[in-house]
């Protein structure tokens, strides 16, 4: 199974242990796969991201990133998107901001090299915001700042990418390049990202899981009562025969 | 102002300022750009404590100032657990626990110490060449620290949790900016004393903060801005026979109030 990136065995973690965010999860993430996390707010998501990224030690349970505890591997290898942190003044620029995802390759008691500052534009280049580099970060909106973080993420040159609800301030018109960016992406590296959006999830993603505290689910496909399972409550679930997509809540499908 | 550096006081007094806005600028900004402008007036108020235990014990006042904030600074970090948001309701109990055990402390010493003005409200009209150094010292280390770390500085400043898993050791980083921010609110309590010192430390850098596209430019503005406020404040209480600290700190307040009538606001 040399092919498996992510392994979480029984992983039982959260913020208290008499009301775990997990509970006995189990779940295998394979080389190149495009997983989408879904679930209700509140179903552990995030917390699946923390434990994976080796930010919250689970309490009991096994994970291993490359066959390794998440602490014990190159951080860089581990490209990490978090929420769009809401707008507060800050003075950076983008380049700045960027360039922190190569604070784990430089030397410490070092500025940046010419190395990480070519790594760095070149991501910038590629994410399609190259002439924001010299602009503060406070002003960019908010479909701009979510790809300044893709590209912090990606100047380290991860080998996995994981992405928390980035779709939550791109509007709709975006999320097509945006998921056009991520399926070419996934041609190099394992992506996954987690939402609470299920008609937000396009057809690029190869594999979907549903969690609630548990895994309610993971394959290809997903079914009605699993979603329902998951979120508690009816969910309709719209196929037009795209495999492995999914749109649409039941109120946004009544409306058509 | 050439009349004004006539008396060996008024120059010991400039030279201070002009020294003292090299941390004000570089640790001003980073208390600033991580909205910790209460967590350095609570720590400020209660070294008040230490100063009272100090002067009940009889050991020098100083002493039991910078013992106080440096606990109360380190203690505050860590009980918030390395996050950024240190509890309002804990940083309140502090700053006011801190002034009701100085004073406490203070009447059961006995002595009622005309210095304690002096701790509250500043004194540059009494500086000494010890003071002098200990500021020089002071913002020696400050540039040092920033002139080694801005990356890592700015990285958990912008976004701690990003940074840590950049292999950062952020907690260090973090306790090294808070032993930084409570050794200057100690040695800027001469230019302004205990209860302005926040001003002193925000101030500047908040100006500063609003023409700044990076934090690096914000440190070297907050740094020229304290520079001129302090000097400016200095004349004009000379000139106008006031208390040098609270015309320093009116003046800051002024280009606060006025910068912040146009541009972003903070």
């Amino acid at each position: 199974m040399n092919d498996t990136v992510i392994e979480l065995t029984g992983v039982t973690a959260g913020y208290s242990r008499a009301h775990p965010a997990l509970r006995s999860v189990n779940l295998k993430v394979e080389r190149n796969q495009f997983l989408a996390i879904i679930g209700p707010n509140g179903g552990g998501k995030t917390t699946l991201l923390k434990v994976i990224l080796g930010l919250l030690e689970p309490f009991s349970g096994e994970v291993r990133v490359f066959g390794e505890a998440p602490g014990r591997i190159r951080r860089s290898r581990l490209g990490y998107v978090p929420q769009v942190i809401p707008d507060r003044s800050f003075p950076a620029t983008v380049l700045d901001v960027v360039l922190m995802g190569r604070l784990g390759a430089k030397p410490r008691f070092r500025g940046f090299g010419r190395k990480d500052r070519e790594a760095a534009m070149g991501m910038l280049e590629k994410i399609g915001i190259a002439d924001l580099a010299d602009h503060r970060v406070d002003m960019l909106s908010g479909g701009q700042k979510q790809r300044a973080l893709i590209a912090r993420a990606l100047a380290g040159e991860p080998e996995i990418l994981l992405l928390d609800e980035p779709l939550a301030s791109v509007d709709p018109t975006t999320q097509q390049t945006f998921y056009d960016l991520l399926a070419e992406l996934n041609e190099r590296m394992t992506i996954l990202m987690v939402t609470h959006d299920v008609g937000a999830v396009s057809s690029h993603v190869k594999s979907i899981a549903c969690i609630n505290a548990t895994i309610v689910s993971h394959g290809e496909t997903i079914g009605e009562d699993e979603v329902n399972r998951a979120y508690g409550c009816p969910f309709e679930l719209v196929s037009h025969g795209v495999p492995h997509r999914v749109l649409g809540s039941s109120r946004e499908v009544s409306g058509d | 102002m050439i009349e004004m550096l006539a008396y060996g006081f008024m120059r010991n007094a400039l030279i201070l300022s002009v020294l003292a806005s090299v941390s004000c600028g570089i640790v001003g900004t980073l208390i600033t750009v991580n909205r910790m402008s209460s967590f350095t007036g609570s720590i400020a108020h209660a070294s008040f404590g230490g100063l009272g235990l100090a002067y009940l014990l009889g050991f020098d006042p100083m002493a039991g100032a910078t013992l106080f904030a440096l606990g109360s600074g380190l203690g505050l970090g860590f009980l918030s657990g390395g996050r950024r948001m240190v509890s309002s309701t804990a940083m309140a109990a502090l700053w006011a626990t801190g002034m009701a055990a100085g004073l406490v402390f203070i009447k059961l010493s006995g002595t009622y110490n005309a210095d304690l003005m002096s701790w509250l409200f500043g004194s540059l009209m009494s500086v000494s060449s010890g003071e002098i150094l200990m500021t020089a010292g002071l913002g020696a280390v400050s540039l040092l620290t920033v002139v080694l770390l801005y990356r890592e500085l700015l990285g958990i400043s912008y976004d701690m949790e990003f940074t840590r898993l950049q292999g950062v050791p952020t907690g260090l980083i973090r306790a090294l900016f808070l032993i930084l921010s409570a050794l200057s609110v100690i040695v800027l309590m001469k230019v302004s004393g205990l209860i302005m010192v926040i001003a002193l430390l925000t101030l500047p850098a908040s100006v500063a903060g609003k023409f700044s596209r990076s934090m690096k430019q914000m440190m070297v503005y907050a740094t020229l801005l304290s520079l001129v406020f302090s000097v400016s404040g200095l004349y004009l209480s000379w000139k106008l026979d006031l208390p040098s600290g609270p015309v320093i700190i009116l003046i800051s307040a002024a280009a606060y109030f006025l910068t912040g009538l146009f541009g972003r606001g903070d």
